[in-house]
């Protein structure tokens, strides 16, 4: 497989990969340096690719655990620093300015999820994979990962409600 | 849109148990301009993850560097390089031990009249050689004739 092919192979899956990516490490820069690692490792195993029942799922299972291995490195405690928000010079409205912020609690409540449950929300509900992918993906069977989905979901909405509520009652 | 079924549906998605189908439905709701007031805090829930979806990764993939191959191609030749070296001394030495052989072949003739002459003629070769060495050896003979003329006075 060439350069070229290497490429077509993965363009659909880019920015999943990416986004896995981000969800976990939250920096932009981290994010943008495991997704090269990603796909150094999966060039590396180039020969052997057609091996493999879904390149995809087994390109979001190295993202998972190369993600995961960077932040239990040392390097974690830096990582934690660097944010990124959603900025934007667009002109503004009293409403959007509240949307935006509303969206950026999402974002907020959802990186303090524990990291598995990060890896659920952000592959079922920003990447629509059905349950037996993510199954494939993070090695667990399909009933503890709605547990964990449900758990986060729930969580997000308590969350919400307390952000939202805060100093109503 | 019944709101019913909406309630349903966001119940049944915190439990965990809304298909793709459902969960796409939900956010067309969530994301449409009339969104029932008691549901209304679920809207940025939604409206994040469409938003999330849109990121992208801009940055370019980089060359990828074909060491792996070239290091397999490098060991691959070293490989055929010492079956050549080995198949040169192997040549060489099966060479050499035909050389041997073929000596010691020479002289073997494998037509009888052909073997017959050259037999002849290597046995003429021997005893013309031998029939020199008899006439200085007869000349010795004198010094013992005399000698014995000597002695047995």
């Amino acid at each position: 497989m060439n350069q070229n092919e290497f490429v077509l192979l993965i363009t659909p899956f880019r920015d999943k990969v990416f986004r896995l990516a981000k969800r976990l490490l939250i920096s932009t820069e981290e994010a943008e340096d495991a997704t090269q690692e990603v796909w150094v490792k999966l060039w590396n195993k180039n020969e052997r690719l057609n091996g493999y029942g879904s390149v995809e799922a087994f390109a979001m299972t190295i993202t998972k655990n190369y993600c995961l291995d960077q932040l239990k490195s040392k390097r974690a405690g830096i990582m934690s620093i660097a944010h990124s928000n959603f900025t934007d010079g667009a002109p503004s409205l009293q409403q959007k300015v509240e949307d935006r912020d509303s969206l950026d609690w999402v974002e907020k409540i959802i990186n303090q999820l524990p990291e598995q449950q990060r890896l659920i929300i952000q592959m079922r509900d920003v990447e629509h994979y059905e349950f037996e992918e993510i199954a494939k993906v993070l090695e667990m069977n399909e009933t503890a990962i709605r547990v964990a989905l449900s758990r986060a979901r729930k969580t997000i909405r308590e969350s919400m409600t307390k952000t939202h509520n805060y100093g109503i009652q | 849109m019944a709101y019913n079924k909406i309630e349903i549906l966001v119940e049944k998605y915190f439990q965990g148990e809304t298909s793709i189908a459902e969960e796409k439905e939900l956010t067309n709701y969530f994301s449409s301009s009339d969104v029932a007031q008691h549901l209304e805090q679920y809207k940025p829930l939604f409206g994040y993850f469409s938003l999330a979806k849109e990121q992208k990764n801009t940055q370019e993939i980089p060359q990828f560097p074909k060491s792996r191959v070239k290091k397999s191609a490098l060991a691959w030749f070293s490989v055929a390089a010492s079956v050549v070296v080995l198949l040169g001394i192997g040549m060489y030495v099966y060479t050499n031990n035909d050389l041997v052989n073929e000596n010691q072949k020479l002289g073997t003739y494998d037509d009888p009249q052909i073997a017959f002459r050259e037999t002849q003629k290597a046995l003429a070769l021997l005893s013309g050689h031998v029939n020199t060495g008899i006439e200085s050896v007869q000349l010795i003979q004198e010094y013992d004739n005399s000698k014995e003329k000597i002695f047995n006075q």
